[in-house]
């Protein structure tokens, strides 16, 4: 049985909370509800080097890197009052999340001195070269592949699903440098890609379910990418990725995405007397503390540097569904259609959300890949 | 963990697993009350395991909560939470902690308290019949019983546990109400029990699981099960934090912890739920039958969840609260819950 630790109370990230919020309440005064709604697809590059500047990115990162060695519990308390806030984190959440861990942990000296600062600053755009046309959860079907040339590689393959590779600085690709996808994750690595100076690559848009271009799809045609681009160790791909995921799984983002959904309905049915209404509210607000009380578990963790991805595979399976079932939830709760052009900000915000939410137990893993690696969790796989 | 507190968690953990074994839980259910069991927690001392300053032992107070999610593990059919919660409330509200099984009654149960005693009578009084003191809330005190109460109607609840009709009237002694009120106090040791419930129906399943061969297989072989159970846990997990946000708030004795325990109450009951049916669907017909072992916490989740306050009265307490702040205030209040 899987325990999360009770998150202590911190009296460092509750007083941050406080400058946080009083941030907040000026940089991002003039954004609607239903472009506080798009928080996760917010491309801001000017709010990101605003909080950098505030020493609140790389937070938990060693100050010879740009970080500011604070708790992982301080780091929470900004990324959840970021979103919860409805602020856009697009441009330097991916390069904070889990790009700069990965170089953190993998990386060569060059690479952490050259980009870590820069992303403590704000001022890093990443994308994650994961997912394939063939291999989306599947990860170790990966078919990318980079050759060994002289003093470097020479890439060939399609990444799919690529948030953000229209405006990033650099991608990490996981990539096959040895063997067959029929060797799974053997001979797998992580390379380094210079978005803006790698020849040979092109990169096409490829827009969602709401007509919007945050995905893209990016062609290797024999790339040349110079050999201090490889993280960590040639082959040693799969395991550097999995510790990539268990980041990218574990924060509260995982169930604040139709934050401001809730939010609308609130304050459309506040002071209500219906029962449904109260009784649904509770149901809901009684989910939401008790994942916050789950994902503070899991920075327990982290701060207690514990191999939490069997925990974070929980809290995104469980927030997945949360925030994915808001939108029907809102919809039976309100008469009216949803209208993203409506000027009622409700019916704006829940269009947004209903369709960006089948996203939600996609990216990062899907539900049922979740689902495994909680059971492994268990020790039943 | 204190050293008094590891040793005290480890100690209640084979005491239970000593005194209550599958003739013991049989028996409890028609009706026989476990002496021995009982015996051998007051020789431990569990029923001041959450008692602060002098008339207990001081463990600190999220080490005694744990130990009411063990009784939970192990579906004791003694009103143990009860009684230790009931005497937290009594030494806190500066009167004597008696002896033997205390019971809690409710603000509104229809007991009214005059200056020197209470008359009327309580409904679905948890082990009314086996209780030696009455602690009864009414209007912002409680009152202390020893004497003067009698069970006019005996019932159960879906666990066989005593839930009787209970008539007043003689003298008590009264102090301001301490802290929560007596149907939250209640409400929490619940939640942490069902929680501790909550763990042992994953744990039986995940053994159920293992073993279990069909189709050449262990049943855990099967991917569709290793996604039900997936789910179990997650839903266990969820019930464990609410457990823990309610635990938490009390022990800090935060101005929220009403909150925190409406919260707790109301998910842990839509985990409970859902465990439920998928810890039945997994053992198949064998966890069906009365003598099985997850029958017991199967029913006792069943009838904890709507005891001290129904699933839905909490639900509904907490939308009440939550409604009452604009879109501005909600995300302030949900974190000041924790």
């Amino acid at each position: 049985m899987l325990r999360f630790p009770s998150p202590p109370r911190h009296n460092a990230a509750e007083q941050l909370r406080g400058e946080v919020r009083e941030f907040l309440s000026s940089a991002i005064a003039t954004r609607t509800p239903l472009q506080r709604a798009e928080s996760w697809n917010g491309f801001d590059r000017d709010f990101s080097k605003a909080l950098g500047a505030r020493g609140w990115l790389g937070m938990t990162w060693p100050k010879q890197y740009g970080g500011h060695e604070r708790s992982a519990f301080e780091r929470y308390v900004v990324v959840e009052e970021t979103l919860a806030a409805g602020a856009p984190v697009s441009a330097h959440w991916i390069a904070e999340r889990q790009s700069g861990p990965t170089l953190l942990k993998f990386g060569t000296e060059q690479q952490r001195e050259e980009i870590l600062p820069r992303i403590a600053a704000g001022d890093c755009v990443f994308c994650i070269g994961m997912s394939e046309p063939d291999s989306g959860s599947d990860l170790a079907a990966t078919r990318t592949r980079a050759e060994r040339v002289e003093s470097g590689w020479r890439v060939t393959g399609t990444k799919l699903w690529t948030t953000n590779a229209h405006k990033a600085d650099y991608m990490i690709l996981f990539c096959r440098t040895s063997g067959t996808p029929a060797d799974r994750h053997k001979g797998t690595s992580q390379l380094l890609i210079d978005m803006r100076g790698t020849e040979g690559m092109t990169v096409r848009p490829v827009l969602d379910l709401a007509g919007q271009h945050h995905f893209n799809e990016v062609h290797f045609n024999d790339a040349f990418v110079p050999e201090t681009a490889l993280i960590g160790t040639e082959g040693a791909g799969w395991n550097q990725v999995m510790s990539e995921l268990a980041f990218e799984r574990s924060g509260p983002e995982r169930f604040l995405s139709s934050i401001q959904l809730l939010l609308e309905l609130i304050e459309a049915l506040r002071g209500s007397d219906s029962e449904l209404a109260q009784i649904t509210i509770g149901r809901l607000t009684a989910h939401l503390l008790t994942l916050r009380q789950l994902s503070r578990g899991v920075a327990a963790l982290l701060e207690a540097r514990e191999d939490a991805s069997t925990h974070a595979a929980i809290v995104k399976d469980l927030g997945a569904t949360f925030e994915q079932d808001l939108p029907e939830i809102a919809r039976s709760l309100i008469d009216a259609e949803p209208d993203r052009q409506s000027t009622r900000d409700l019916l704006a915000v829940l269009a947004y959300t209903m369709m960006s939410a089948p996203s939600f137990s996609l990216r990062g893993g899907t539900r049922e890949i979740l689902r495994g690696i909680i059971a492994r969790g268990l020790g039943v796989r | 963990m204190s050293d008094t507190g590891a040793l005290l968690a480890d100690m209640t953990e084979r005491l239970l697993a000593e005194h209550f074994d599958d003739n013991v839980m049989r028996a409890a259910r028609t009706g026989i009350w476990p002496q021995a069991g009982w015996d051998a927690a007051v020789e431990q001392g569990l029923p001041l395991a959450l008692v602060q300053g002098e008339q207990g032992f001081d463990i600190p107070l999220g080490e005694g909560l744990a130990l009411i999610r063990t009784l939970g593990r192990h579906a004791v059919p003694l009103p143990l939470a009860e009684t230790m919660i009931a005497n937290a409330m009594i030494a806190q509200a500066g009167l004597t902690v008696p002896e033997g099984p205390v019971t809690l009654v409710p603000e509104c149960s229809g007991i009214v308290l005059r200056q020197d005693g209470a008359s009327g009578e309580a409904n679905r009084v948890a082990w009314g019949r086996d209780a030696r003191a009455l602690l009864i809330e009414s209007d912002g005190n409680i009152a202390l019983m020893t004497a003067g109460f009698d069970v006019a109607e005996q019932g159960t609840n879906l666990a066989h546990m005593p839930r009787d009709l209970v008539t007043v009237d003689g003298p008590t002694e009264v102090a301001p109400l301490p802290g929560i009120s007596l149907l939250e106090a209640g409400a929490l040791v619940r939640a942490l029990a069902m929680a501790g419930a909550l763990e042992t129906l994953v744990e039986l399943t995940i053994a159920h699981v293992t073993e279990r061969v069909q189709f050449g297989r262990p049943l855990s072989a099967f991917q569709a099960i290793q996604h039900a159970l997936a789910r179990l846990a997650g839903e266990a997990a969820a019930a464990s934090a609410a457990a823990d946000l309610a635990a938490d708030a009390f022990a800090h004795a935060s101005p929220q912890t009403p909150i925190a325990i409406a919260a707790a109450r109301t998910r842990i009951s839509e985990a409970a739920g859902g465990a439920i049916g998928i810890a039945h669907q997994l053992h198949g017909a064998i966890g069906f039958t009365e003598e099985h072992r997850l029958h017991w916490f199967t029913t006792a989740l069943w009838s904890w969840r709507d005891e001290f306050g129904s699933a839905v009265w909490w639900t509904r307490r907490l939308g009440v609260e939550s409604l009452r702040h604009s879109k501005q205030g909600f995300w302030p209040f949900v974190t000041s819950v924790s």
